[in-house]
């Protein structure tokens, strides 16, 4: 016989991934009426269009199993892509960023169908080489890209007379895309081709054995995270309107491992807490400024020491086993 | 005759920094086969190596016959402490986290660089002379024939160290079979520390030979030190000589396509290429 109490904890247990995703998309509706200040809602904003890369990049890492050190690459086109459309050859905002989207599925195509054959240290290699390659013909090609010093006069986004110029504007526009992507990224790893990846994951010959097609997964899947960077990197550009190479390099290919490191690998929801916390922790350890490094390298050393499989997961897991076992000892 | 000249030049530009590429890639080796991962921290190694030739020249004063062995040596301390604090504790046995847990390691030495010597570019004096010798009309610097010497003997020390010695007949057992070596009594976990000490010294060997040539910074090791990567992966990961011919095939790639191409796309070519191998052969030259 069940209480209307255990029927409301049941109720909310079996829709707890909507209720969680109703429950984020109240908050962010309503966070420009609490937060004004227009730099912290930029925060927030850069951790919304960083989030996106980092969803994709997770179920590549988290997911697949695989290892990419050059995501960085996939953004960098998504914003460059989307800066030299519409301002050099003055094409119209929304369609140029389909249209490089696209670009980059091929790319990612022409670079997966051979790389991913490649194992661990090989892939790494490889996915690292063409953030390179990207990032030197950024700084040296400077009569397209505009060079060291970078590219300006990006324009606004617009829908009808709706023109995305301010943070608040920006907020509704690139938290709806990021949203857009989580809810993407959550019913795909709950689909066949997730569990299946999930599969690849931990065992690739067993995977293959029960029937996965893993090579065409993992190419996939880079696809995907190779079109949600571009995506990313297009909102990027057309919010500030200026890119330059360094939001690029490899270094920043590095943090968006350790956001998915951070967040725990495989873990959706992690990601997002991942993401925000390496966004923000600059803009806490300021005062710490020539300590920043060290600390950014400890946190990452210390979560892979003691846990491994991430903060958020990590911390679950621990509270449910104390849970577990104070329910054994009463 | 000068068409000769501009190829010999480039050919020699091209086997010196090919020679640093092999010493770092045999680094990333000796790591790889004992334990089985990427060791990112090594491009740190490269950087520490010409931080403590700079230190001990000029805040201690010594002479630079004891500064670049004493540089050597610290830098081979250095990544005992790696493995004893880093890696060993992990743990994990997943081979993602380990490789990430080498980025922060990695990240936290740079750190720790730019702390104690600034972000200010240092410059370290050459071994020999500054004045050019001239071979067959190419100009070499005496640096860069210091640099091929030392490398020569280093990679002959290796050989001797690997057929001839208990410890490196020990690494080369752990590399081949981890399980089996310790079964007939091996000190695998030593056997690991020795071969971060190993990546160590000769990271910092190839740092305290290229810095005169480069300048020195915290961060002069992480472009070499992803070369040096390149080189190993070019090679065949974990392959020895794979690891010297990758260095000196990527060292030469990058010197002709700068002289007969463009200098600015020097780093494009070479990447390019290494891309184009793998794709090739999927491990690498001399790969299993």
């Amino acid at each position: 016989m069940m209480t209307a109490r255990d029927n409301l904890l049941y109720f909310l247990y079996l829709h707890r991934t909507g209720l969680t995703v109703l429950a984020l998309s109240v908050l962010l509706l309503v966070w420009p009426l609490l937060e004004s200040n227009p730099y912290n809602l930029g925060l927030s904003n850069l951790i919304a269009i960083y989030a996106i890369v980092v969803l994709g990049l997770n179920l590549f890492i988290g997911y697949a199993g695989q290892i990419s050190l050059g995501h960085a690459a996939f953004f960098a086109i998504g914003a460059y892509g989307s800066a030299i459309g519409t301002t050099t050859l003055g094409g119209p905002a929304w369609p140029v960023m389909i249209v490089v989207a696209l670009a980059v599925s091929l790319v990612a195509l022409a670079l997966g169908l051979p790389a991913l054959k490649l194992s661990g240290h090989y892939l790494a290699m490889a996915t690292l080489g063409f953030n390179i390659v990207v990032y030197s013909i950024l700084v040296q090609w400077d009569k397209v890209t505009g060079g060291p010093s970078g590219f300006s006069g990006i324009p606004y986004l617009s829908i009808g007379s709706v023109v995305f110029d301010n943070e608040i504007a920006f907020h509704y526009l690139v938290w709806t895309v990021a949203m857009i992507a989580l809810l993407l990224c959550l019913n795909l790893v709950r689909s066949g081709v997730g569990r299946g990846l999930a599969a690849l994951a931990e065992d690739e010959t067993a995977a293959a054995a029960l029937g996965v097609d893993t090579r065409r997964a993992k190419v996939k899947v880079f696809i995907l995270s190779a079109v949600l960077a571009s995506v990313a990197g297009s909102l990027f550009a057309h919010c500030y309107a200026f890119v330059s190479p360094d939001s690029f390099n490899i270094f920043v290919s590095v943090d968006f491992v350790i956001m998915v490191v951070v967040g725990g690998m495989g873990s959706i929801w992690g990601t997002l807490f991942g993401t925000a916390l390496i966004t923000l922790l600059p803009e806490w350890i300021e005062a710490l400024e020539s300590y920043k490094d060290i600390i950014h390298g400890l946190i990452l050393v210390l979560i892979l020491l003691f846990l491994p499989q991430g903060l958020v997961t990590g911390i679950v897991d621990a509270v449910r086993t104390r849970i577990a076992l104070s329910r054994h000892h009463a | 005759m000068s068409g000769f000249q501009d190829l010999l030049q480039f050919v020699f530009a091209g086997v010196t920094s090919g020679a640093i590429y092999a010493l770092i890639a045999l680094g990333f080796c000796v790591v790889h086969n004992t334990i089985g991962i990427v060791n990112f921290a090594q491009v740190d190694f490269v950087s520490l190596g010409g931080m403590f030739l700079f230190t001990g020249l000029y805040w201690s004063g010594l002479p630079m016959a004891l500064a670049l062995p004493g540089a050597v040596a610290g830098v081979t301390l250095v990544g005992i402490v790696v493995e004893r604090l880093g890696v060993r504790p992990s743990r994990s046995q997943n081979h993602l986290v380990l490789i990430f847990l080498t980025i922060g390691i990695s990240i936290i030495l740079r750190g720790i660089m730019k702390l104690v010597w600034g972000k200010n570019r240092m410059a370290v004096p050459p071994l020999a002379g500054e004045e050019p010798l001239r071979i067959a009309g190419a100009a070499i610097l005496p640096q860069a024939v210091a640099i091929l010497i030392i490398t020569a003997i280093a990679i002959g020390l290796l050989v001797i160290f690997f057929r001839g010695t208990r410890l490196g007949l020990c690494m080369r057992a752990v590399a081949s079979n981890q399980t089996a070596a310790s079964v007939v009594g091996i000190p695998v976990g030593r056997v690991k520390a020795a071969s971060f000490a190993l990546a160590g010294g000769l990271g910092g060997l190839a740092g305290v030979l290229v810095t005169p040539i480069t300048t020195l910074s915290y961060d002069v090791g992480v472009m070499l030190g992803l070369k040096g990567f390149a080189a190993a992966i070019l090679g065949g990961f974990g392959s020895f000589p794979g690891a010297v011919l990758g260095g000196v095939m990527l060292g030469l790639l990058e010197s002709l396509s700068a002289g007969y191409w463009s200098s600015a796309y020097k780093d494009v070519a070479a990447f390019v290429v290494l891309l184009l191998v793998l794709f090739v052969r999927p491990k690498g030259l001399l790969g299993k």
